[in-house]
């Protein structure tokens, strides 16, 4: 029995050593999409490579409204660790950041961030709370390349040209619009993505939107993403299964050539070149167009932000962190993650020049002043949680596109009572 | 009784069961009235009378959800207890393979409920799923199951009978079991008929097992959620909605304190439906 006491006191001196080096573990969530597993992976282990002191614990949550109510009520009884990855926008707003997320206005990495990124993390007292984590998407209409060849089409500015385009393309036999409701969230975008289009008309709709003044019932370019969803639907341009196809049939059949056009964020990239990377090069994708063609712009999704909670123990090095991920570095490192799905909010962070040709088509939009806006949930605390279900009504032919848009109004009207807004 | 019996235990065995009791039951219980009364958003609750319930009360779909509650539950709990009995009779008969067919009946109700949702949702899809493509085989061109808005609901009600129907049939053969065998001799005696002693003799004498099955399972398809869920989600737009799956999207969406209203409405209507359905069911028993 000799070993005891030796192996006794190996633990102690190990015990020493550790307390020598001081070890800090960060925990880490995130929502567990494989592209934030990869870049999260690649950030945490080229920082613990310069910081051997500094380890870290991953934990993946649930994406989606259970991972909000996870969030939350982590947040609410300070067990939301070191380090949060969460959307920026309405839902960051939704997390009470004065009260439960570190001030980070004045972290070093906070210089490198592009400040169109910073006003959708900034909390009601003008203070940054998150540095951005991934790349900005656009949402607007995959279309597959090799369809357009063959039919000789060219990519629509307008809505008409488009649905011309749909007329031809069914003439021919083919499905001219894949929609993916069976994901009841992939239905809003012919709505969510006409934002650019309806800033572009009425420029004080947020504002007035906001503080209930305009509705979407009354305002007619606000209307049209709802009168968009019903035309498609009244043509028969749809697939057969659109009622229960998921949002991973909807990248198979654009990408493959089943369906000529897919409505979707530009995050279905990586899905692409995951699932069908021999069809990579047969995707492209344009805004979505709105009435007049000199007025042809991208509505742009701001990427999530990572946040440190109010109450963790170790913010300095959490805060070093960030601003690691925050750099030139950090953000490259990300890029080899996962390949550049679209510009990232770092300055100086430059995309390499080989991008596949559907991101080449977007980045156009984000070189010249003007040609992006946000989309509404970036601009507005607001959004009505039954939208999807509303979307897919009105895409179905189950309910006209006006009376859906009048139904929306009174889900925001709710919205806005919930969170205690003024004016309403 | 004049006077009740002393009990041979002091009372402070109870104060186990009784902590338990108090703090996982009665306490959340009274705290969901309060915060039915309150704009709550997990980090603060800000009291605001019964808007809550003005609010719930005037939800667009809420009415629709209730009718399909209503439909769903009488509807699973009708043809649960019919099935449920005849089946029972048939694996009591003696046929072939009774023991085997018993578990065959049973197995649904094990699987996990998810499970069986992403099971049928494969087999009711609209052109690729086994049932329309057997239909397709007889020349008949199958529907949309789960995304035809006047279909989902009864598709859904279909499942959840295929799940619960085994656990109706155990309760049944358990109740058959404990019918005498002397009434259907007498019956016999008597001249009567198989039907005769079905109807006769079988199905007054099972009251108390009809009972179980009827009450067990219209609260549960009053409450019925985690099928709908994995289904349809309450859709195609809202027409499979029932009030449980309005509850919880009040939830996702961070309304804690609708949908604590909400929750609370639940509870109201299922007593309002189930204390006189007992009522009448036990008064019925004594008459016998």
């Amino acid at each position: 029995m000799r070993l005891i006491p030796s192996a006794a006191l190996l633990a102690a001196f190990s015990l020493v050593a550790g307390l020598a080096q001081a070890q800090t573990v960060l925990s880490v969530t995130t929502d567990g999409n494989a592209e934030t597993v990869a870049a999260m992976e690649a950030l945490t282990a080229a920082y613990t490579a310069a910081h051997p002191d500094v380890t870290f614990e991953i934990e993946n949550r649930p994406g989606g409204a259970d991972g909000d109510n996870l969030v939350k009520t982590r947040l609410a009884t300070g067990e939301a660790g070191d380090i949060l990855q969460y959307n920026s926008g309405s839902l960051f707003q939704a997390l009470k950041p004065v009260e439960n997320l570190a001030d980070l206005s004045d972290i070093a990495g906070q210089a490198n961030v592009i400040d169109s990124f910073k006003s959708v993390v900034t909390a009601s007292d003008g203070t940054v709370r998150g540095v951005p984590f991934g790349p900005a998407m656009g949402g607007g209409i995959y279309y597959n390349k090799k369809i357009d060849a063959e039919l000789g089409l060219s990519v629509p500015k307008t809505w008409a040209e488009f649905m011309a385009n749909n007329e031809k393309i069914k003439a021919a036999g083919k499905v001219a619009v894949a929609q993916t409701y069976g994901d009841t969230w992939s239905s809003q975008l012919f709505v969510l993505a006409d934002y650019y289009n309806v800033q572009a008309q009425v420029p004080n709709f947020a504002a007035d939107y906001a503080a209930n003044k305009a509705k979407y019932a009354n305002t007619p370019a606000a209307m049209a993403g709802f009168q968009h969803l019903e035309d498609v639907f009244k043509a028969g341009y749809l697939n057969e299964d659109f009622g229960v196809a998921k949002f991973d049939d909807g990248v198979r059949m654009v990408a493959t050539g089943e369906a000529a056009h897919y409505p979707m964020l530009t995050f279905a990239l990586g899905n692409i070149k995951q699932n069908f990377p021999e069809n990579l090069e047969d995707v492209g994708f344009m805004a979505q167009p709105g009435d007049d063609a000199a007025k042809n712009g991208l509505t742009v999704w701001m990427p999530a932000a990572l946040y440190i909670p109010a109450a963790s123990e170790n913010q300095e090095a959490a805060k070093d962190f960030l601003s690691f991920v925050a750099s030139v570095e950090g953000c490259n490192l990300m890029i080899g993650a996962n390949g550049a799905t679209g510009p990232y909010l770092i300055k100086d962070c430059a995309l390499p020049a080989d991008v596949p040709g559907a991101v080449a088509d977007m980045l156009p939009y984000f070189q010249t002043e003007g040609l992006t806006a946000p989309a509404l949930e970036f601009l507005s605390p607001i959004k009505g949680p039954a939208l999807e279900q509303f979307t897919v009504e009105v895409g179905s032919g189950i309910r006209p596109a006006a009376e859906a848009a009048g139904l929306y109004d009174q889900d925001v009207e709710k919205q806005a009572k919930q969170l205690g807004l003024p004016n309403w | 009784m004049a006077s009740r019996q002393k009990s041979p235990y002091p009372y402070w065995f109870v104060l186990p069961a009784a902590v338990v009791f108090v703090t996982l039951f009665l306490v959340p219980t009274f705290a969901s009235f309060w915060f039915s009364m309150t704009r709550w958003d997990l980090f603060e609750a800000h009291f605001i009378g019964w808007d809550n319930y003005h609010q719930f009360f005037k939800e667009p779909f809420l009415v629709q959800g209730l009718v399909n509650t209503l439909i769903y539950a009488v509807l699973t709990s009708a043809s649960k207890s019919v099935l449920g009995l005849l089946l029972a009779v048939l694996l009591t008969s003696g046929i072939l393979w009774q023991g085997f067919l018993r578990s065959v009946v049973f197995f649904p109700v094990l699987v996990s409920t998810i499970g069986i949702g992403i099971t049928f949702q494969a087999l009711m899809h609209p052109t690729k799923g086994v049932i329309n493509i057997a239909l397709a085989y007889v020349g008949i061109d199958g529907p949309s199951w789960l995304s035809d808005p006047g279909l989902a609901l009864y598709s859904v009600a279909f499942i959840d009978l295929w799940k619960g129907v085994g656990l109706a049939t155990l309760i049944y053969i358990a109740g058959l079991a404990a019918i005498a065998p002397d009434y259907y001799e007498a019956a016999r005696i008597d001249g009567a008929t198989r039907v005769q002693q079905f109807w006769r003799v079988t199905v007054p004498l099972v009251r108390p097992a009809t009972v179980t099955v009827i009450t067990l399972s219209l609260i549960g398809g009053l409450r019925s959620f985690d099928i709908i869920w994995a289904t349809t989600r309450g859709g195609p737009g809202f027409s499979s909605d029932v009030l449980a799956s309005v509850i919880y999207k009040q939830y996702q969406a961070g309304f804690y304190g609708l949908a604590t209203a909400g929750n609370v409405i639940l509870f109201m209507l299922i007593a309002i439906i189930i204390l006189p359905l007992t009522w009448w069911f036990n008064r019925r028993e004594v008459d016998l």
